[in-house]
């Protein structure tokens, strides 16, 4: 191993990850819940972290890696200060949601998965949050916003940058 | 306490085979050829490629002989045209899918897919190609794996898991996204959980893991005898 994953990260932070483990008495299938647990402690999934969980609950890397990248939920990189989700799940791509992330690109120059050089907003495309029913969806900052069109989505997502802080 | 024998049809032949038993298995046993690419003997099945689909009688679903258990009166079709139909729209779409240019491929002549294209009468893909721009991992000394003729069939993933026990490659991501990966994304020659034992490279079915040094058509896979290493495996010595 090297000994880049060998140190152990020593903070509160890691304590929390710790306590989520020993609930699952170290088990292997208590990798997604301490996924979650590293993901809102740290607000992304730190490499050094990740491979400090595969080692204690004895996963081979590659699993972990395969687990943490398959959701959406998780990110490797650390997040802006906002977050926009445009959903593109089949129902919200035919209600606009392409045309929402069209304009995003347009407006912010960001595409799904990226964070803005200033680290200000990260923009996530999800596929199917499960409110299909209120095509299109879109989560600012993980309030929902639904059936709504193309302009007054796009001056939600504005007036919320623009109050946003 | 003995396993039952059970008696079925295949195409309208009469066989028989333990409960248990799966589809697969029992076709094989009694001569029947049904395409697989996913499925290896010796390693579990993940029932992920779909080309064993096959019909049996009183379901409108298609399934999956790798996985599927025999039944008791079961009546399966192996051949009809319109598991012709699918199994040609997979190989045609795991072609478009990523970059399979045979002519200057390792393992041209002697690779699983081509072969299965040619058995199947495929001479041209009928789907548009989506030509990703993938690497290719030549860090490892002795191996390179080239993501552009990956299948995704997971035999690697398995071999290196179930009989190695290194367990050193993994998916990531997922749906179209979705590509073989060594432990945190790490290049290959880095990892921490490869022996260097050859098995993946041997199992791939296509061009997609070969040894370095082999150019157009010299790379030929050893077959490994799977279901002998595991039981030996099994039997801890
Ligand atoms: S060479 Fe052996 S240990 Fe290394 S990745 Fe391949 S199967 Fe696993
Ligand atoms: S590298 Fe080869 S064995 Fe591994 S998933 Fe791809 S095609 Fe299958
Ligand atoms: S497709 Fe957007 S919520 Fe289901
Ligand atoms: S061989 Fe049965 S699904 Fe791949």
């Amino acid at each position: 191993m090297p000994a880049d994953t060998q140190q152990k990260p020593v903070d509160r932070r890691w304590q929390r990850i710790i306590q989520t483990m020993l609930r699952h008495n170290n088990q292997s299938d208590a990798l997604i819940e301490t996924l979650h647990t590293v993901q809102e402690t740290y607000g992304y999934l730190d490499p050094a972290v990740l491979a400090a969980v595969a080692d204690r609950l004895g996963i081979p890397p590659a699993r972990v890696f395969g687990v943490a990248t398959f959701y959406n939920h998780f990110s490797l990189k650390p997040k802006g200060d906002h977050t926009l989700v445009i959903c593109t799940g089949t129902a919200c791509h035919v209600r606009g949601n392409d045309q929402i992330l069209a304009w995003v690109k347009e407006q912010y120059h960001l595409t799904p998965g990226q964070t803005s050089a200033d680290n200000r907003l990260s923009l996530v495309e999800a596929r199917c949050v499960g409110a299909c029913a209120l095509a299109p969806v879109i989560l600012c900052d993980g309030v929902l916003t639904g059936k709504k069109g193309y302009k007054e989505t796009t001056a939600i997502i504005e007036e919320w940058l623009g109050h946003a802080s | 306490m003995t396993t039952p024998i059970l008696t079925l049809t295949i195409d309208g032949k009469e066989v028989s085979g333990l409960a248990g038993e799966t589809i697969l298995q029992v076709a094989r046993e009694n001569g029947f050829f049904i395409p697989t690419l996913c499925w290896l003997d010796g390693l579990t099945s993940a029932g992920s490629c779909r080309l064993c689909m096959v019909e049996i009688k009183g379901s409108a679903a298609l399934h999956p002989a790798c996985i599927t258990l025999i039944q008791e009166g079961m009546a399966v079709t192996t051949s009809s045209e319109r598991l012709l139909r699918y199994r040609r729209a997979i190989i045609e779409l795991l072609f478009s899918e990523r970059n399979h240019v045979c002519a200057v491929c390792v393992v041209n002549g002697h690779c699983e897919l081509q072969t299965l294209a040619q058995q199947l009468g495929i001479d041209h893909i009928s789907f548009p190609g989506l030509y990703p721009d993938l690497p290719v991992d030549a860090s490892h000394p002795r191996f390179v794996i080239d993501h552009n003729r990956c299948i995704l069939c997971t035999r690697c993933v398995r071999v290196c898991g179930e009989i190695e026990g290194a367990h050193t490659w993994d998916v990531k991501n997922r749906g179209v996204r979705s590509q073989i990966v060594a432990d945190f994304d790490t290049p290959w020659g880095d990892s921490t959980t490869c022996t260097g034992c050859g098995k993946c490279v041997h199992v791939c079915p296509t061009g997609a893991l070969f040894e370095k040094g082999k150019s157009v058509a010299e790379m030929f896979k050893k077959p490994l005898g799977l279901p002998y290493l595991k039981a030996i495996r099994d039997l801890g010595v």
